[in-house]
């Protein structure tokens, strides 16, 4: 994968995940980085939803399977209009609205409560099943995380959805190569990946998940087959965007982050703190 | 009472569209008058537990009511985290029917033994947790399980249980049934073990000793009210439950009467020791062994009383 360059709008979107960690000093940071173009251009250019009326019954509903990476959500629904600005930076915080992991009904927008992996997709497809029984056209994305399809109930799952021909559902795999100990390929090997989706049932694309225009395209032209659920797998850089978080391990989940260290963050995305 | 359950979902499945079957594996012909008539809303969907929970979850989120039926103890062990996270947290009504609650698998040993079945569900919060004494009674249920708030554990007996609910009480979840009269002895029942409770009953009668039977078919949320005014009248209390004695009608019992100031009361919990059943036989062999008929109940009345 190229190092994609990141465009004005993906660093403001870095540059206020910093802003909600350098309140709480705490999240899993890579995660989030790793997810931002997937996330971004889902609710700019893709996903039909309504900020005004969250629960609007024909939105297009995304599911953010692996939860922990929520810090990118929050940013994409406030950005959007969901919540006020001002909810992100109580991020876990006593009674706030967003904590580490997201929770449907107690933020607008989030459609699931995620944060144990392996879960998103099924619930994914009932609610891909529900629009298909009421006859309804809105779509279901979920977003999982590559460590989470560890998980044997991903695999329930992606059955099911291509049992169902389920041409309304799309998963999407934020595929950063590593997970919280280091390496896939060392703590337990995806690949062959693609092949294990298409032998699933699923209608596979791949893509580059820093590239905006690219990522845009993909997620337009869902569904990718008449009969088979699609999936997309986003080939990712974790930690993109900050040089020494990148691809390291040591950086998953983090608390009582520094303030040097968030200095470090700050002057390697190249924005003032 | 599996029979008349099911029956009863079809039933409601044909006039409220908002019903789906699921089934994991199920024998072979399972509802197929309900696959044949609504094929749409009726699922097989192979032995995944945990997908299907997450599946009806994601379907109760958008106004359906998803009715599981499955070996109890693989709803329950195997998809507990899907129950809590994805189900229960959300309150979403799912309805997860339950075979084979408590030792109706004694010969096919622990794997299929639910032992602990409602301990688990009942510390998932929101759920409600009902386990009905027989047939007649699950038909009463069953209709009730449409508009009730929330996620459902059901416990499904063997199947041609003796009738012994009372017809003309009223079947309301939540609130325990009295289903004798007595003023010496207080004997709280969960499930089928109302039979045994009852015989207890009748034979502590011919001693001179007269024992009310409180039917507690639903543990969660647990009638307090009812248990509580019970008992305060009683000189001793007999708790019985084909389940383990952790974590059950027993142990929920037991907190209440001591929080309301009842605690010198003489009390006895009746359950499966905290073990593996391993010994095969049959549910009734088990039972005797595990000292749950009604010849053990009306002994524990006795030592209590003494």
């Amino acid at each position: 994968m190229e190092d994609t360059a990141l465009d004005g709008i993906s660093l403001d979107y870095r540059k206020d995940i910093l802003d909600i960690m350098d309140r709480a000093r705490r999240g899993h940071l890579p995660s989030a980085l790793s997810s931002v173009e997937i996330i971004r251009v889902l609710y700019e250019d893709v996903l039909r939803v309504d900020p005004q009326n969250p629960l609007w019954p024909d939105r297009d509903r995304f599911i953010l399977s692996k939860g922990h990476g929520c810090l990118a959500l929050y940013v994409a629904l406030a950005r959007k209009g969901f919540f006020p600005r001002q909810e992100l930076y109580g991020f876990c915080e006593f009674g706030a609205m967003l904590g580490g992991h997201p929770e449907y009904m107690k933020a607008p927008g989030v459609e699931a409560s995620t944060g144990s992996l392996g879960h998103g997709l099924s619930v994914g497809i009932g609610i891909a099943l529900s629009a298909r029984l009421d006859g309804r056209a809105f779509r279901t994305f979920a977003l999982l995380s590559d460590g989470e399809c560890d998980e044997g109930s991903v695999w329930e799952a992606a059955m099911c959805a291509s049992k169902h021909r389920l041409t309304n559902l799309t998963a999407i795999v934020d595929y950063n190569k590593m997970q919280c100990y280091g390496e896939t390929c060392e703590v337990m090997d995806l690949e062959p990946f693609a092949e294990k989706w298409r032998s699933f049932g699923f209608a596979v694309k791949e893509v580059d998940g820093h590239d905006v225009a690219g990522l845009g395209r993909v997620f337009r032209s869902v569904p990718f087959d008449a009969e088979r659920p699609s999936v997309v797998i986003c080939h990712t850089l974790k930690g993109k965007g900050i040089h020494s978080i990148e691809h390291n391990a040591n950086w998953h989940h983090k608390s009582k982050i520094s303030d040097e260290e968030m200095n470090t963050l700050y002057r390697e995305l190249g924005a003032p703190r | 009472m599996r029979k008349a359950c099911l029956s009863e979902i079809y039933g409601l499945a044909k006039r409220d569209e908002r019903v789906l079957f699921f089934g994991s594996d199920l024998g072979s012909g399972t509802l197929s008058e309900f696959k044949r008539e609504i094929p749409d809303r009726f699922f097989m969907e192979g032995i995944a537990e945990a997908n299907i929970i997450g599946v009806m979850s994601g379907l109760a989120m958008n106004g359906k009511i998803p009715y599981l039926n499955a070996i109890a103890v693989f709803l329950t062990r195997r998809c507990y985290e899907q129950a809590l996270l994805d189900a229960a947290m959300q309150n979403l009504k799912i309805r997860l029917i339950g075979s084979g609650g408590g030792l109706v698998y004694a010969p096919l040993g622990p794997t299929h033994i639910a032992f602990e079945d409602m301990a688990l569900m009942r510390a998932i919060p929101n759920m409600t947790v009902v386990a009905p004494c027989d047939a007649e009674e699950m038909k009463r249920l069953m209709p009730l399980t449409l508009d009730y708030d929330g996620p459902m554990y059901i416990r499904l007996g063997k199947g041609g249980d003796p009738i012994v609910s009372p017809p003309e009480k009223p079947f309301v979840i939540g609130k325990a049934i009295s289903v004798t009269e007595g003023k010496d002895a207080l004997i709280v029942s969960t499930g089928i073990m109302l039979k045994e409770a009852l015989d207890a009953s009748y034979a502590l009668k011919e001693k001179g000793i007269s024992a009310a039977v409180l039917h507690m078919h639903t543990l969660k949320p647990i009638d307090a009210e009812t248990l509580l005014k019970k008992a305060s009248g009683a000189k001793a209390v007999v708790t019985v439950e084909e389940h383990s004695a952790v974590g059950g009608l027993g142990c929920a019992v037991a907190e209440l009467i001591l929080e309301a100031g009842l605690g010198s009361k003489k009390f006895k919990k009746l359950a499966i020791p905290d073990t593996y059943p391993n010994l095969y036989g049959s549910q009734e062999l088990l039972l005797e062994r595990y000292g749950l008929k009604s010849a053990d109940i009306t002994q524990a009345v006795l030592e209590l009383l003494r």
